[in-house]
């Protein structure tokens, strides 16, 4: 009984031990920075300076307009990745000639870096020799190009596109392996019943495979909040501050602060 | 779903004048190497992948070998604590890194690995190992216990059950955790940028955030570098896709 606690502890250990260091104590630790004075890069003076932060940070219209971009961010991106995550999903479900090929195309962009599919997108929304704009004049859906990062109207849905494009993935195979989840009994049962295709997605698909596209979708929100890496790639939150959410504004604040420091640092050696 | 990587592929083989012209080409004329050769020029590209691929590797193989423990330990035992751990384990999943940034920042700098390769291989370490934990848990609740069990009634230790019976049943699992914390590792870059700033210890996620800093519309250059960037990982991720999303569907319903 002895040894079985002993190699317990032993084998958690590590994993424990180096989460909790480097993963809880910054991440519980950046929070009760929120209530300090702190200069990141100059230690001296920590105090406590209760919600002041928060109110310095709400009277901010940059601040508020990372806010209210979030919100936009997570639920466009949301819904849309959904929607066609799941159409693929469906589509794929059957198996037919190329499916795997096919299968590898849709899921590879969830190998790629964040940043650098914010790149690859910027080039494609370049406003002068971009792919996007041509395109759209060749359909003759545009008359002239637009300037997908640098118009302020029209930068955040860019954004948004480029994250909807690089999530699709991710929902297309949670789904996936759901729709395979769900016993074929049940479609036969439906068709004993006369249902119809829409009526077998509506009535036994979706239900069944509801629990997962809750978790799923929770998930995927809270990721999508919190990753600021295609919008650093893109835009860097311009024009003028207009496309930043909240986690690429913080980041922003960060590296800003950094930089400074580091200019102070070099004047005074 | 593939232009964006068809297009960037694209205009990284296209020589430097054409990539500026109009009509758009959808296919390259001509084909030339000038844009790789360039970026090997222009900046030590060679160095950057050289760090990438160390640092990558070495901390996702110490991420194997403490998940593979820990998971083993969270399929087969329960004990008081077990759910709380789990948990604390999907937790982390969920808090947004840019809280952490700063006060890891403070850390680093306070054990002096600020320009040091051990900070990234450190933390690479660190942020893989519960998502890698839950992975490898999933992988290990497939296999029967009854087959260490037999190997233990033949006289096998707990552990030596573990490497000689359960650990070669598992190894595609294992290559697939592994690949996945390569790439996640291999694309990671904010701690990279805050950490690394010597130019003969950058990531390629660093050099290439610094090179659009600085060259911001050689957009031959970038397109070679974000392709050369891109490869391993596509490559790998064509090997590994089917074990991964096999692994993380499986984990995300037992989760």
């Amino acid at each position: 009984m002895n040894n079985r606690r002993i190699f317990i502890i032993g084998s958690l250990l590590p994993a424990l031990l180096l989460v909790l260091v480097f993963t809880y104590y910054p991440f519980f630790r950046g929070v009760v920075m929120a209530f300090q004075n702190v200069q990141i890069f100059d230690m001296r003076n920590i105090e406590f300076v209760g919600l002041q932060n928060f109110e310095k940070a709400f009277n901010d219209p940059k601040f508020m307009s990372a806010l209210k971009n979030s919100a936009l961010w997570v639920f466009f991106s949301l819904v849309c990745q959904f929607v066609i995550g799941l159409t693929l999903a469906l589509l794929l479900r059957k198996p037919f000639r190329g499916r795997g090929v096919y299968q590898g195309f849709v899921f590879y962009s969830w190998a790629l870096s964040g940043f650098l599919i914010g790149l690859i997108w910027k080039w494609m929304f370049n406003s002068q020799i971009g792919v996007i704009n041509d395109l759209l004049l060749r359909i003759g859906l545009i008359e002239e190009r637009i300037g997908f990062l640098s118009d302020p109207k029209w930068a955040m849905f860019s954004v948004i596109v480029a994250n909807i494009w690089y999530g699709i993935a991710f929902f297309a195979i949670m789904l996936l392996a759901a729709l395979q989840s769900v016993p074929a009994d049940l479609y036969e049962a439906a068709d004993i019943d006369g249902a119809g295709g829409v009526r077998k997605l509506l009535n036994v698909t979706l239900p069944y495979i509801m629990p997962t596209i809750i978790a799923t979708t929770l998930l995927r929100a809270i990721w999508i909040f919190n990753d600021p890496t295609i919008i650093y790639g893109l835009t860097n939150g311009g024009p003028a501050g207009r496309t930043h959410i909240l986690s690429s504004f913080m980041l922003d604040k960060l590296y800003t602060a950094a930089i400074t420091a580091g200019r102070r640092l070099s004047a005074s050696l | 779903m593939v232009f964006p990587l068809y297009w960037i592929t694209i205009t990284s083989l296209k020589p430097q004048k054409d990539i500026f012209t109009y009509p758009i080409r959808y296919w390259p004329e001509r084909i030339s190497f000038e844009n790789y050769e360039s970026i090997f020029r222009i900046s030590k590209f060679h160095i950057y992948i050289g760090n990438s691929l160390m640092i990558s590797i070495v901390a996702s193989l110490i991420v194997i070998v403490i998940a593979v423990f820990s998971a083993y330990v969270m399929a087969r035992y329960r004990f008081r604590g077990h759910g709380q751990i789990m948990l604390g384990f999907f937790a982390t999943q969920m808090l947004p890194g840019f809280i952490s940034l700063s006060s890891l920042y403070m850390m680093m700098s306070s054990m002096n690995l600020i320009n040091n390769r051990f900070s990234l291989i450190l933390m690479y370490t660190v942020i893989m190992i519960p998502f890698s934990t839950i992975l490898l848990r999933g992988f290990f609740q497939r296999i029967p216990s009854s087959l260490e069990e037999a190997a233990m009634m033949d006289g096998c230790s707990r552990i030596s059950a573990l490497f000689r019976v359960i650990i070669p049943v598992m190894l595609p699992g294992i290559a697939s955790t592994f690949i996945f914390a390569f790439v996640q590792n291999w694309n990671e870059l904010f701690l990279a940028v805050m950490f690394i700033d010597d130019e003969p210890l950058k990531t390629l996620p660093v050099a290439m955030n610094s090179f659009v800093q600085k060259f911001d519309v050689d957009w031959g250059a970038m397109s070679a570098g974000t392709v050369l960037s891109v490869i391993p990982t596509v490559v790998l991720f064509a090997v590994a896709q089917r074990f991964i999303v096999e692994g993380l569907t499986q984990g995300a319903e037992k989760g």
